[in-house]
């Protein structure tokens, strides 16, 4: 497959760089409300998602423009996480835990951020013929 | 765009945190005020939180349905500030200028060891809103450097 064109250059890293801004909203949600009573935390399977994204290929045809296009991503991948200590007032936010995976989740999104900044690196030296 | 909406909910953390150093201090403060009648006497208040919903007024049906983050909430509010019924302490002190027909002085009902280790938990709980705020600046700033 030709490497010319942007969906083809680019690869999987502009969706997973926004599957990390998405994540980080859904952690800095938990984390906010660490002290909700009753509020359960929440969170998705991260490379369950991804695939969904990247065989969107495999979406609805659109033969029409009034057809809908399809999307493998919904609500359904987001899911309820398992409390380590079960607190008295029924919330299941570890803010230890959360933070630790809000911090991992940040330096993914930079390290696809790096990935994704070399492509256009390389993009930008074809462009000058370097 | 996912990572301003960060900003927003660690915001309204931050609110949150600070109403309820609000009414740490004030139940501090008010810890030893006196009264001679049930109505009169302080009481010691505390927020109420709850997952602040997200607004769908822009969204339609469908996209709703289609993305992940649907569910989630747009972070913390304060629904109101309630006040403790825990019973109050009614003291017998009749040299006391407050003091009732019978000699005794009602003492708001506010656990001191309880409101400090609140304070602390809530200045905890607000440091960690600022530093997922700093974290969510880096990652917009870096985003900027996109290309150069």
């Amino acid at each position: 497959m030709s490497a010319l064109g942007f969906a083809n250059s680019l690869g999987i890293h502009p969706q997973t760089l926004q599957l990390r801004a998405s994540r980080a909203e859904v952690l800095a949600n938990n984390l906010a409300n660490s002290d909700t009573p009753n509020f359960k935390a929440r969170d998705f399977d991260f490379n369950k998602v991804l695939e969904g994204e990247s065989h969107r290929s495999l979406g609805m045809n659109i033969t029409n423009k009034d057809h809908l296009a399809g999307k493998i991503q919904t609500d359904e991948n987001l899911m309820f996480r398992n409390p380590y200590q079960p607190s008295i007032d029924g919330n299941t936010v570890d803010s230890q835990m959360e933070q630790t995976f809000y911090t991992d989740n940040a330096l993914r999104y930079n390290s696809s951020f790096q990935f994704l900044n070399g492509k256009f690196t390389g993009l930008k030296g074809a462009i000058k013929g370097q | 765009m996912s990572l301003t909406n960060v900003f927003n909910i660690a915001g309204t953390g931050m609110n949150a945190q600070s109403v309820r150093l609000n009414t740490t201090a004030s139940n501090l403060a008010n810890a030893e005020t006196v009264s001679s009648s049930i109505d009169q006497t302080y009481k010691a208040r505390k927020p109420w939180f709850s997952v602040l919903e997200k607004q769908w007024d822009q969204v339609d049906g469908l996209n709703r349905k289609l993305d992940i983050r649907s569910q989630v909430g747009d972070g913390v509010q304060v629904r109101g500030i309630i006040e403790s019924d825990a019973p109050l302490q009614k003291r017998f002190e009749p040299t006391h200028p407050m003091a009732d027909e019978e000699g005794y002085v009602l003492y708001p009902n506010v656990n001191v060891v309880e409101e400090m280790t609140d304070m602390m938990s809530s200045s905890r709980s607000y440091q960690m809103n600022v530093e997922m705020m700093k974290t969510a600046k880096q990652m917009l700033q870096r985003t900027l450097t996109l290309g150069q």
